[in-house]
């Protein structure tokens, strides 16, 4: 088993003809991913090597069922892609699109939220349950059908650990990126909600790095509740203070946020953190057999 | 991005809070000459990127023009947290009440914009933050309505006793909530909003920080950017496409993607060195990108070592590999460079520069930063 996305999953790829949709619906349908439709408006008749192209979301989930969508569009176009999805009944919304700006976001879920759908991203890598789905950017090489969870914010940080993981003889249930910006859809806790209610997945990673305070909240939630061995590994702790780390969202601001807050938090909530990427291997392995 | 306090009062300005008519002066006599013209009795306040101006003496009392003018001559010497002040705006000087703090910022864990008020102005926020949080009050507002009039009212009211004055002081807050929703803002702060003694509010300081993918998609707050504030090198890293941040140390990084270059730096200094920079070529590299980073490390002479860290995904290795050997046909480097490939065309990357002579390899992460440590003339020490 798997959380959100499965080999039953038919996914509509939103910005279809432009240069990281084409390539990438192409890929993901290599993967095995069941690529059902395109969107792109005015584009709406043609197709992509046989995948139908609609010119709306409406259009595209009355003509094939799709149930989850995933944005390739440019950021001003984001918002409006995410809530054309929205309001099209899809279930899952992966927004790859990067540069989103933070409000713009916040009014999004403000108004999909009512609707039921869930938003992965923006500037999310995507997210993917081997041997079944692939909904994203990341290489689906490196991954292997497990029982390993795994939630960032990240993406090539994400790619690194995951192929730790591989490489240790770990394969992975789902692998989930949430996303580099202050303000996203699906956080660290939601996923996992998600994991602990998955009997396929057996422990988790957890790859967090500087600004907000998600990791601690997600500390607690897996010392409380989550039931399941979780490791994890935290990316900036040489970063100064005030300044944007790339990823918007990876900021210290006012002194909260650090590196060393967040691994506290871990340690405290009796989660390893692990300091080398290669740690991240025989650290799952311990605390599995615990 | 920041704007100045004279760029944030102007925007205030136009959506009906009242702020002082200031003039910006960029040498000692324009600065006399404001003060003359404002009537002599000013406050002379440098324009810097930074808190802390009035600590570091960037902020002075002037009783006539003379003096305004030997304060601005002064205070343009100044070097305020390491920034040079090359702006000084004028204001006139005002008989003020009390001085309260009023704010609107963003709640990443709400996800949703908050405005935040306390009594206790014109003093460090995160003090009264620390020591008596009780007398701040919070109150998140809906991004699409804006904040409400009746909630301007709710927090107004217990922060000032006084009716008729906490039903004045509602109406500025929901302006602010206005400047800060259609500017994009990250952070809108008035600290201090004065109470003047013939009657209303003023924004005596203002502050405001801009959501810089906002400021990428909107010319109206490009145009905001003090183009004297830029670091060149980060220009040309924004220009192509690169997020860059110069940093203190030896190892100069170039990574895909903001976690791992992260992690990457995090590692440098796990064994025993300081990077000299965070440095994310982005997703799809192209081998030109490669270049430009390239001659942005190497332009740091701190610089002693080049470390690549490179897990291909929509990042091909081959056009890093063809951008380093393309950054030597332009210019002259003579430091080490150890390269770490993996993923997307690993082989053909490895292949181009095997060829060409130029790199040397490492297997996994932990080796190339081992090795870029060693080859920068430090021996390699966990310490963590």
């Amino acid at each position: 088993m798997s959380i959100l996305i499965d080999k039953n999953t038919k996914l509509v790829v939103q910005g279809i003809t432009g240069r990281d949709g084409s390539f990438h619906a192409r890929a993901m349908r290599d993967y095995g991913t069941q690529v059902v439709a395109g969107v792109t408006p005015g584009k709406g008749g043609s197709n992509l090597d046989g995948i139908p192209i609609f010119n709306t979301m409406a259009e595209a989930v009355d003509n094939t069922e799709a149930n989850t969508s995933v944005i390739y569009v440019r950021a001003p176009f984001a918002p409006d892609a995410i809530l054309e999805a929205s309001h099209a009944g899809i279930d899952l919304v992966v927004a790859i699109s990067e540069g989103v700006p933070a409000l713009d976001m916040a009014r999004v879920m403000k108004e999909v939220k009512p609707l039921g759908t869930r938003v992965l991203g923006p500037n999310s890598p995507g997210l993917i349950s081997p041997g079944q789905s692939k909904v994203g950017i990341m290489p689906g090489n490196i991954h292997k059908e497990g029982n390993i969870g795994v939630v960032s914010r990240s993406g090539t940080l994400t790619y690194e650990m995951v192929w730790q993981l591989t490489e240790s003889g770990m394969g992975q249930s789902t692998c989930i990126g949430i996303g580099g910006d202050p303000i996203i859809g699906t956080d660290f806790m939601d996923v996992l909600r998600l994991f602990k209610d998955d009997p396929e997945t057996e422990g988790i990673v957890l790859i967090g790095e500087i600004g907000g305070t998600a990791e601690e909240e997600a500390a607690e939630y897996i010392a409380q509740e989550l039931g399941k061995p979780a490791i994890s590994f935290i990316a900036g702790r040489t970063a100064p203070p005030g300044k944007r780390m790339g990823h918007a969202g990876a900021i210290i601001s006012q002194g909260k946020g650090t590196a060393e807050e967040k691994t506290k938090a871990m340690e405290k909530a009796g989660i390893p953190v692990a300091k080398l990427p290669s740690e991240i291997g025989p650290l799952m392995k311990q605390v599995l057999v615990k | 991005m920041n704007i100045h306090e004279y760029q944030a009062k102007e925007i205030f300005g136009r959506y009906g809070i009242r702020v002082h008519g200031g003039k910006l002066v960029r040498n000692a006599g324009e600065a006399g000459e404001a003060a003359r013209s404002l009537g002599g009795q000013v406050v002379v306040k440098a324009q810097v990127h930074t808190g802390g101006r009035g600590k570091a003496g960037g902020v002075k009392l002037a009783k006539s023009w003379e003096e305004a003018e030997s304060m601005a001559a002064d205070i343009f010497k100044l070097e305020i947290k390491g920034l040079p002040v090359r702006r000084i705006y004028i204001t006139p000087a005002e008989d003020i009440g009390h001085e309260y703090y009023v704010a609107a910022l963003l709640d990443r864990d709400k996800g949703l914009p908050m405005m935040m008020v306390c009594r206790e102005g014109g003093m460090d926020i995160e003090e009264v933050a620390a020591k008596t949080p009780e007398l701040i009050y919070k109150k998140h507002f809906n991004p699409l309505s804006g904040l409400h009039p009746f909630e301007a009212r709710e927090l107004a009211h217990k922060i000032e006793p006084d009716g008729s004055k906490a039903v004045a002081m509602a109406g500025v807050l929901v302006k602010l909530a206005k400047v800060f929703l259609e500017s994009h803002a990250s952070l809108v702060e008035i600290n201090p909003l004065v109470e003047m003694t013939k009657g209303g509010f003023l924004a005596l300081d203002g502050k405001m920080n801009l959501d810089d993918s906002a400021v990428a998609m909107r010319r109206d707050l490009e145009s905001l950017r003090d183009l004297d504030a830029r670091a060149p090198q980060q220009d040309l890293a924004r220009d192509a496409g690169l997020s860059y941040i110069p940093l203190d140390g030896t190892i100069g990084c170039v990574v895909n993607g903001a976690g791992l270059a992260m992690a990457t730096m995090d590692l440098v200094k796990h064994f025993g060195a300081e990077p000299a920079n965070f440095l994310d070529i982005g997703g799809s590299s192209s081998p030109e990108k490669v270049v430009t980073a390239l001659k942005i490390i190497t332009a740091d002479p701190k610089v002693s070592a080049i470390l690549f860290n490179i897990f291909g995904g929509i990042t091909r290795c081959d056009h890093v590999a063809e951008g380093i050997v393309e950054a030597l046909k332009q210019i002259k480097i003579d430091l080490p460079i150890i390269v770490r490939l993996t993923g997307t065309n690993e082989k053909q990357g490895r292949e181009i520069l095997e060829k060409s002579g130029v790199a040397i390899f490492a297997s996994t992460m932990e080796e190339a930063v081992q090795e870029a440590v060693r080859r920068a003339g430090i021996k390699p020490e966990e310490k963590s």
